[in-house]
C-alpha cells in the first residue's frame, strides 16, 4: 500500500506526515502539485502548511493546481483522501468537503494542544476510535473556524473539554458547533483542522494522533 | 548631482572624501549609492569592529566563524550546526509587523545561505509598558509579523524572550535568532569563485522597497516624526521566501553552486561586492538583467534596494542550466546578472554603459574603522554606592506583584501565535529555560536559550554581560546539554555618546571574560547602535544566543507532582538586589552594583545540572533567574497545579538573582542520589521544601497562597493587559 503526500509550493507539513505514517508502517511518496497522475496511490493525504502562500485565501488558488483533478478522481473512485489543517481547506475549496474555513473568532494564530471528542466511528480516520473518544491534538491555524454554509456536514471530531463535554471555552477558534474534523457522504473524504502527526510519539503533546493515522491506513 | 547628496544618504564629508582619493575622482551617483551603504554603521561595523577582533571567536568545533553569513561548528557525526542573530529594531518601530516579519525573513537567509536547513527561530523582543497603548500595538503587531511570516514560511518559532520596561518605549527591540542543521559536505560560503563564475540573482523582483534601510533607518535615532522613514521599511513575503529555501537547498544537495550571498542590508551594493571580494575577485554586474517589480528605476535605487527574498549563487557556468531549471521547478525567478572576472574592479552597467567602477574590496575593506571617545559615565559611582535597603514587604504579595508584571508573566499569548511544533523535533518548546530539538537520525539534540537584562546591564555593563553569558550556559545545562557557542546582539544607544562606547565597551569585556572562562566560543553577532529617541539611550541591552549540545538526549523532562523534594542548588544568595525584577517592580529602585559571576561555582553548577538531567529521572529543573527562586519555583507549580510546603524563607532568598543557582525538584527517594551529584561536581545544594497535595504555597507556615491564585495573576498579565487595553 502507498500514501501519496501532495506537495503544494508553500506546504510545510509534507515531512511530517511522511515521518508520523512511516513510524506506523506505511509507504509514503511525496507528489509534486504539477503532477496529473494519482494511479498507485492507495491513500493520499493533503498535508499542512500554506499552499501557494495562502493568498487570496487559504486553499483558494491551491484548487486549480494540476494535481487537484485527479485527486477529485480518486476520491471519486472511493480512495480514502485525508485533509490536514491547510489540507482541508483545500478540499473546502476543491468542493470535496462541504463548508469553509474562516479566521479564528479572537483573530490571532493558535497553536496549542485542544481536546477534540470523536463523533463518528464510521469515517477514515476514526474507526479504530471508540465513540466519545476525547483526544488531545495540537492546532495550528489562523483560518480554522468553520462555517457550514448551507450544507449540512458529518462531523468526525468536535472541539471539546477534557472530560468531553462541550463548551464555549473549549471551542478555541469559534467552529460553528464545534466542528474539528468533517466527512462527505460517502466516507472517503475527511478534514480536519488538527495535526495528528503532531501526536504520535513520547515526547509529544500525547500520542492521540495515532489512532486517526491508524484508522486512516487500516481503512 | 547636488553637492550635499552624500549627507542624505548619511556620509559624512570625511567619508565622501574618502571615497574621492579611491576612486582617483568624484563618485559617480551609483558608486555613492554603494558606499553610503555598504559604510553604513549597519554594514560596515565602524564604531565596533575594532573591539569586536579582540572577542574569543575560536575552539576546535568551529568551522565557520564570525564574518560569514552565520557561524558555523561541528556537532560530530558529519553534522553541523549554523547559528545567527539579528535585530530589526527600527523597522519594527516604524511598522511593527512587516519590521519584524522581515527581520526573521532575514535571519533566515543568514542561516540557509550556509547550506543549512533552518530548523528553529527565536525572538528577544522588548517594549515600553504595556500601560502605554502605543507599546500594546506595537507588541501585538510584533509578535502578529513573526507568526505571519515565521508560521507561514515553515520553521517553527522555539522560544525567546519578552520584557517590558520604559527604557524601551521609543525604542523597542526586535531582536531574531535561527539555527539550521546541515552535512558537512553540505557547507556552502558566500565566495564569487573563480573568475568565470556565473551570478545568478534568485527569488524576487527588485523593487523600490527599503531603499537605504542600513544607512538612513537602522544607523540613525528617531526623533519626531519617525513615521516618516515608513518607506525604508521592507515588505515580506513568507512563500517566496519558502519557495527560495527549498530551492537553494536543492541546489546545495546537488553541488550547483561555487557560492551564495543572500541580499539583505545593503541589497545587490553587499552581494555582488562582499562575495567577489572574499574570492580576491572582480565582477561584471549588469543592472538591465535584474528582474524587477517596478519600471524605470534608477541604477542607485536598484543598488541600494533591500527588497527581501532574494539570493546570489555564483556558479560554474557548466550548471547555469541545471541552476535555472530547478529555479524554475520551485517556481522562483532566476536572472543571470553577472560574470566574475580577474582583477580588483566591480564594474555596474546600466542602461548598456558602465556607471559604476570600483575597486570591489573598498567597499567592504576600507570602510571606515572609527575609534569614538569613550567616557566611564560619572554617575556610575554614584549607581554602585546606591545602599538603600528596600523596605520589605509580605513575601506572598511580593510574590503576587511580580507575577503580575508582564515580564515574568505567563508569555504563553505570545508563543501560542507561533508554530512551535513544526518538524517534530520539539522536545522542549516556548516557555522554558532553553528549547530542545532532537536532531533525527543521530542520538543528540540541541539546546538553544536566549537572553537578555538592561537594568542588570545599565548597573554595571561588564558583570552583566558575563552574566548572561553564565546564565545563557546554565538555561542549556538544565535541560541537559553541555554549552557549545555563542552568538550575540548588542542593542545599545548613541555610538557618538561616550558614555554609551564606554557601556559597549565594558559589555565586550564582561562577555569576553565569561566565554572565556567557560570555554565557549563567539561565532556570530550583530551590534545594533543607534537605539535611542529625541536623545534619550536605551539601556545597554546586549542578548546572548547560547547554543548547547546534549549527546545523548537526556531522558523527558519529569513532571511536577506531589510528593518531589525541593532543593536549591548554586551558590548562596546573599543579600544583594542590584538589578533584580523585585527591586525595580516591587520597590521602583535601580541602584547597587550587581553581583558578579564566579567561574568555579558556575562550572559546577553546570556540570550539577547536566548530570541531574541525564541521570534522575522523572526529575525537573529550572533555572533561577528574572525574580528570584521563589518566581521560578512558581512558574513550576502554576502550571501543574500542584502545591509546596517550605523552609523560612528570608526575603533576599527568595526573590534574590544571584548567578550560578537552580532548582531541582526529584521525587523522594532520589534525593540521596541528586546531593550525591552535586557533592561531586563540588556543588551547594540544599533542602527547601517538598511539593504537595494541597494546592497552596506554603513559606515557612505562615505566608500562604492559593496556587490557583497565583496562576490566575501570572496567566493574565500579559493576556488580560492586552484584552482589556484592545478598546484603547
Amino acid at each position: 500500500m502507498k500514501v501519496g503526500i501532495v506537495v503544494f509550493p508553500g506546504t510545510n507539513c509534507e515531512r511530517d506526515v511522511a515521518h508520523a505514517l512511516g513510524l506506523l508502517g506505511a509507504d509514503t511518496e511525496l507528489v509534486w502539485h504539477r503532477e496529473t497522475n494519482l494511479d498507485g496511490f492507495d491513500r493520499i493525504v493533503l498535508p499542512g502548511g500554506f499552499a501557494h502562500g495562502d493568498y487570496l485565501r487559504a486553499g483558494a488558488i491551491a484548487r486549480f493546481s494540476p494535481v487537484m483533478g485527479p485527486v477529485a478522481d480518486a476520491a471519486a473512485a472511493g480512495v480514502p483522501v485525508l485533509g490536514i489543517c491547510n489540507g482541508f481547506q483545500v478540499l473546502c475549496e476543491a468542493g470535496l468537503l462541504p463548508g469553509a474555513l474562516i479566521a479564528n473568532r479572537d483573530l490571532r494564530f493558535i497553536c496549542r494542544p485542544v481536546h477534540v471528542r470523536v463523533e463518528s466511528t464510521t469515517s477514515i480516520i476514526t474507526r479504530a476510535a471508540r465513540p466519545g473518544q476525547v483526544l488531545r491534538i495540537p492546532l495550528n491555524s489562523y483560518e480554522g473556524n468553520y462555517v457550514p454554509g448551507d450544507s449540512a456536514p458529518i462531523p468526525v471530531l468536535r472541539y471539546c473539554e477534557p472530560d468531553g463535554t462541550a463548551s464555549d471555552a473549549a471551542n478555541p477558534n469559534g467552529s460553528i458547533d464545534a466542528i474539528a474534523g468533517v466527512t462527505n457522504a460517502a466516507g472517503n473524504v475527511v478534514g480536519l483542522m488538527p495535526h495528528p502527526e503532531r501526536a504520535v510519539e513520547q515526547f509529544m503533546v500525547s500520542t492521540d494522533g495515532r489512532v486517526l493515522l491508524e484508522s486512516f491506513l487500516a481503512s | 548631482m547636488t553637492t550635499d547628496l552624500h549627507r542624505r544618504l548619511g556620509m559624512t564629508d570625511e567619508e565622501f572624501a574618502q571615497v574621492g582619493a579611491i576612486l582617483g575622482r568624484s563618485p559617480a551617483d551609483p558608486e555613492l549609492a554603494m558606499y553610503s551603504v555598504m559604510w553604513s554603521e549597519h554594514c560596515s561595523y565602524k564604531s565596533s569592529r575594532a573591539f569586536l577582533r579582540d572577542l574569543p571567536t575560536e575552539a576546535p568545533w568551529v568551522v565557520v566563524g564570525p564574518g560569514e553569513n552565520a557561524g558555523v561548528v561541528d556537532i560530530g557525526d558529519g553534522w553541523l550546526a549554523a547559528i545567527r542573530i539579528e535585530s530589526h529594531n527600527h523597522p519594527s518601530f516604524v511598522e511593527p509587523y512587516q519590521g519584524a516579519a522581515t527581520g526573521v525573513g532575514g535571519i533566515l537567509r543568514d542561516v540557509f545561505t550556509m547550506g543549512a536547513r533552518p530548523i528553529g527561530l527565536w525572538n528577544q523582543i522588548r517594549f515600553g509598558s504595556l500601560d502605554d497603548p502605543h507599546s500594546r500595538y506595537l507588541l501585538g503587531g510584533v509578535v502578529a509579523g513573526i507568526a505571519g511570516y515565521g508560521n507561514a514560511v515553515g520553521v517553527p518559532t522555539l522560544g525567546g524572550e519578552v520584557e517590558f520596561d520604559d527604557t524601551y518605549r521609543g525604542n523597542p527591540l526586535v531582536n531574531v535568532m535561527c539555527l539550521g542543521i546541515l552535512r558537512r559536505d553540505q557547507l556552502v560560503l558566500g565566495t564569487a569563485g573563480p573568475p568565470g563564475s556565473i551570478a545568478i540573482l534568485l527569488g524576487s523582483s527588485t523593487g523600490r522597497d527599503g531603499i537605504g534601510g542600513a544607512s538612513v533607518l537602522a544607523s540613525t535615532g528617531f526623533e519626531e516624526g519617525a513615521a516618516t522613514k515608513r518607506p525604508s521599511v521592507q515588505v515580506g513575503d513568507p512563500y517566496e521566501e519558502k519557495k527560495l529555501i527549498e530551492a537553494c537547498l536543492e541546489l546545495y544537495e546537488r553541488g550547483l553552486v561555487v557560492g551564495v550571498q543572500d541580499l539583505g542590508a545593503a541589497g545587490l551594493s553587499c552581494a555582488a561586492s562582499e562575495p567577489t571580494a572574499r574570492a580576491g575577485a572582480g565582477l561584471d554586474l549588469d543592472l538591465d538583467a535584474v528582474h524587477c517589480r517596478e519600471v524605470g528605476m534608477t541604477a542607485p535605487e536598484l543598488l541600494m534596494s533591500e527588497s527581501q527574498e532574494r539570493m546570489m549563487a555564483f556558479v560554474d557556468p557548466a550548471h547555469v542550466d541545471e541552476v535555472l531549471a530547478v529555479a524554475d521547478r520551485w517556481e522562483i525567478d532566476a536572472s543571470i546578472v553577472g560574470t566574475v572576472r580577474e582583477g580588483d574592479r566591480l564594474r555596474v552597467f546600466h542602461g548598456g554603459r558602465i556607471v559604476a567602477d570600483l575597486p570591489t574590496s573598498s567597499l567592504s575593506e576600507d570602510a571606515p574603522l572609527l575609534r569614538r571617545p569613550i567616557a566611564r559615565p560619572d554617575w556610575i559611582d554614584a549607581l554602585w554606592d546606591d545602599q538603600t535597603r528596600p523596605v520589605e514587604t509580605d513575601l506572598v504579595e511580593t510574590l503576587v506583584a511580580l507575577l503580575d508584571h508582564p515580564s515574568l508573566g505567563d508569555p504563553s499569548w505570545i508563543y501560542e501565535q507561533f508554530d512551535h511544533m513544526l518538524f517534530l523535533n520539539t522536545v522542549a518548546g516556548p516557555g522554558l529555560d532553553a528549547s530542545l530539538v532532537r536532531v533525527r537520525g543521530t542520538s543528540k539534540g540541541l539546546a538553544v536559550s536566549t537572553d537578555g537584562d538592561g537594568a542588570l546591564c545599565h548597573l554595571d555593563p561588564r558583570r552583566g554581560g558575563a552574566r548572561l553569558v553564565w546564565e545563557a550556559a546554565l538555561n542549556v545545562a538544565v535541560v541537559g546539554a553541555r554549552p557549545l557557542a555563542i552568538v550575540d546582539n548588542l542593542n545599545f544607544g548613541n555610538p557618538e555618546n561616550p558614555e554609551v562606547m564606554w557601556q559597549f565597551t565594558e559589555t565586550l569585556a564582561g562577555l569576553s571574560a565569561g566565554c572565556s572562562d567557560l570555554g565557549v566560543p563567539i561565532v556570530g553577532g550583530n551590534v545594533s547602535f543607534y537605539n535611542e529617541t529625541d536623545g534619550a539611550d536605551i539601556y545597554p541591552t546586549p542578548v546572548v544566543g547560547m547554543l548547547g549540545l546534549a549527546d545523548p538526549m537526556p531522558p523527558l523532562r519529569g513532571s511536577v507532582a506531589p510528593g518531589m523534594a525541593i532543593l536549591v542548588c548554586g551558590p548562596a544568595q546573599s543579600t544583594n538586589l542590584a538589578g533584580s525584577a523585585v527591586q525595580t517592580i516591587v520597590h521602583g529602585a535601580h541602584g547597587g552594583r550587581p553581583t558578579n559571576v564566579d567561574p568555579d561555582a558556575g562550572e559546577a553548577s553546570i556540570g550539577t545540572a547536566v548530570r541531574i538531567a541525564h541521570e534522575i529521572g522523572g526529575g525537573v529543573l529550572h533555572d533561577i533567574s528574572k525574580g528570584g527562586a521563589l518566581v521560578a519555583l512558581a512558574e513550576l507549580l502554576m502550571p501543574a497545579g500542584v502545591g509546596a510546603s517550605l523552609s523560612p524563607t528570608p526575603y533576599t532568598h527568595a526573590f534574590g538573582e544571584d548567578p550560578h543557582r537552580f532548582l531541582c525538584l526529584v521525587p523522594a527517594e532520589r534525593i540521596e542520589e541528586t546531593v550525591r551529584i552535586a557533592v561531586e561536581e563540588r556543588s551547594r545544594i540544599e533542602l527547601w521544601g517538598a511539593t504537595t497535595g494541597a494546592p497552596e504555597l506554603s513559606i515557612g507556615h505562615t505566608n500562604v497562597v492559593p496556587v490557583r491564585r497565583l496562576a490566575a495573576v501570572w496567566r493574565g498579565a500579559i493576556a488580560d493587559r492586552i484584552a482589556g487595553g484592545s478598546g484603547g
